[in-house]
């Protein structure tokens, strides 16, 4: 057994969330510029330079490359050979995203209450989830979300009859019904299967999947290039003013679910897919 | 067409543009936002005074992150605009001419734009480090306590738009993706 201070986990986050504010991961950064090359339409292509010297703006340290910067999802990778000490482990997540905020001039986007509506003042809590794993590392992921995109994300409990087209299909109409509103050109994540709270869980991790990387299963890696090329089929474009550039990826993940059932979640992540991460 | 423009606008102003025009605007314009904008209609709604001038205003959807010291503004991109698609048609009576934001807007705020002559603006949505540096200045007007929801007037210069919905009810979101496939399909 290894012991690991949760005082750890906050200085990870912390670092973490100030970093993913000011730089883009490259595959993403990459993906624009490729999608930029081959972009035929004269508006998208500027609107795609403009996002590329945005990045290179916030890479300066000095403006976060979105005023939104997010409400903060923190994943924690626990092996289960860890035991946590020095505190609670949600309060020490929460400190970490409290010193980011501060440290890195973030937005205080958190309300303490849906209804009432009043800030925290520190942009906490974190939107935490905890996985047990094998072993005795931590791996801590910090993902901040938009408001804009989440709005447009969108599940459904689809009739198994519905099949992989019924998949296609929803997957496709949440984009075309998402417009311009999400900042395209978007990364796509889709959790199949489980139900309906796993299949949310996991579509928002399928964001988190490096570009490159397509699904292991013939079944799902196609569907993938499918839905790729049929979303840019739709012309929506960047900022929705036309174009072949409405979405860099879609990463589909699946799992086991119920003899009735075909959930389907939709994650909609803007062109500022923030993610970093590191293992203690 | 590009265009260099000052705000507040004028009526004639907002009638030279034609969905898909570039603008470069200076001058003086509000932020405001969710929040904001239900405050403003509350005062509407008990006869109360506004905190800011509405003839010729230009809105910006927009809630900054924290000023680092000596600058006047953190990173600052438009905002989803049909959030406030409930409050826009009665600030458009009341003279407002410009909203800057991002995506689509309802079939009751394009007929309020055309009504009032105005026009719907389009940042750059996540390109919020590359408009922070078009603001010169920026002044709290009202409602300080809603932090990055806060009323702000802002010094502007040359900030990046496009014209998305203009007076007469054009709509590039409509027109743009509609052009380019045209395009697609000639081409095959």
């Amino acid at each position: 057994m290894r012991e690991i201070n949760v005082n750890e986990i906050s200085r990870a986050v912390r670092k973490l969330y100030v970093e993913c504010s000011y730089h883009l991961p490259p595959d993403i950064e990459q993906a624009i510029s490729e999608a930029a090359a081959g972009e035929p339409w004269p508006v998208a292509r500027d609107i795609l330079a403009q996002l590329k010297e945005n990045l290179a703006v916030a890479r300066q340290g000095v403006y976060p490359i979105c005023q939104d910067t997010g409400m903060c999802c923190v994943y924690l990778y626990i092996g289960q050979d860890v035991h946590l000490t020095g505190g609670d482990l949600s309060a020490a997540v929460d400190q970490g995203v409290r010193e980011g905020q501060a440290e890195g001039y973030l937005r205080k986007s958190m309300l303490l209450d849906p209804i009432e509506r009043v800030n925290s003042g520190d942009n906490t809590p974190a939107l935490l989830s905890c996985f047990i794993v094998p072993g005795e590392q931590l791996r801590v992921v910090v993902a901040p979300k938009g408001g804009g995109s989440e709005n447009m994300c969108r599940i459904a409990m689809l009739p198994p009859a519905a099949g992989i087209e019924g998949v296609h299909d929803f997957v496709l109409q949440t984009v075309q019904n998402a417009g311009a509103n999400p900042c395209p050109p978007l990364v796509i994540g889709v959790g199949v299967g489980g139900n309906f709270d796993h299949a949310a869980l996991l579509s928002k991790q399928a964001l988190l999947r490096p570009l490159a990387r397509r699904h292991p299963l013939p079944l799902y890696r196609e569907l993938e290039q499918t839905l790729l090329d049929d979303v840019n089929k739709l012309g929506v474009g960047p900022q929705g003013f036309g174009g072949a550039t409405t979405a860099l990826a879609v990463n589909i993940e699946v799992l086991p679910t119920h003899i009735a059932c075909l959930p389907v979640a939709v994650s909609i992540g803007c062109h500022v897919t923030r993610h970093a991460e590191l293992i203690i | 067409m590009e265009y260099h423009l000052t705000a507040p606008l004028s009526k004639a102003q907002a009638a030279l543009l034609r969905a898909g025009d570039k603008v470069l605007l200076s001058g003086y314009i509000y932020t405001a936002r969710d929040a904001a904008h239900k405050r403003l209609c509350e005062l509407l709604d008990a006869g109360r005074p506004l905190p800011i001038e509405l003839a010729g205003a230009v809105i910006y959807y927009a809630g900054p992150t924290p000023a680092r010291p000596g600058r006047p503004i953190g990173s600052i991109g438009p905002t989803t605009a049909y959030r406030m698609d409930k409050f826009t048609p009665r600030l458009l009576g009341l003279g407002m001419l410009g909203m800057i934001g991002k995506g689509d807007r309802s079939d009751e705020v394009i007929a309020a734009i055309k009504q009032a002559g105005a026009v719907y603006f389009g940042a750059t949505g996540g390109a919020a480090a590359l408009l922070a540096r078009a603001v010169r200045g920026a002044q709290t007007v009202a409602f300080a306590e809603y932090g990055a929801e806060q009323i702000s007037r802002l010094e502007i210069s040359e900030m990046p738009l496009t014209v998305v919905i203009d007076s007469l009810g054009n709509d590039l979101y409509k027109t743009g993706p509609k052009s380019y496939l045209q395009t697609i399909d000639t081409a095959e």
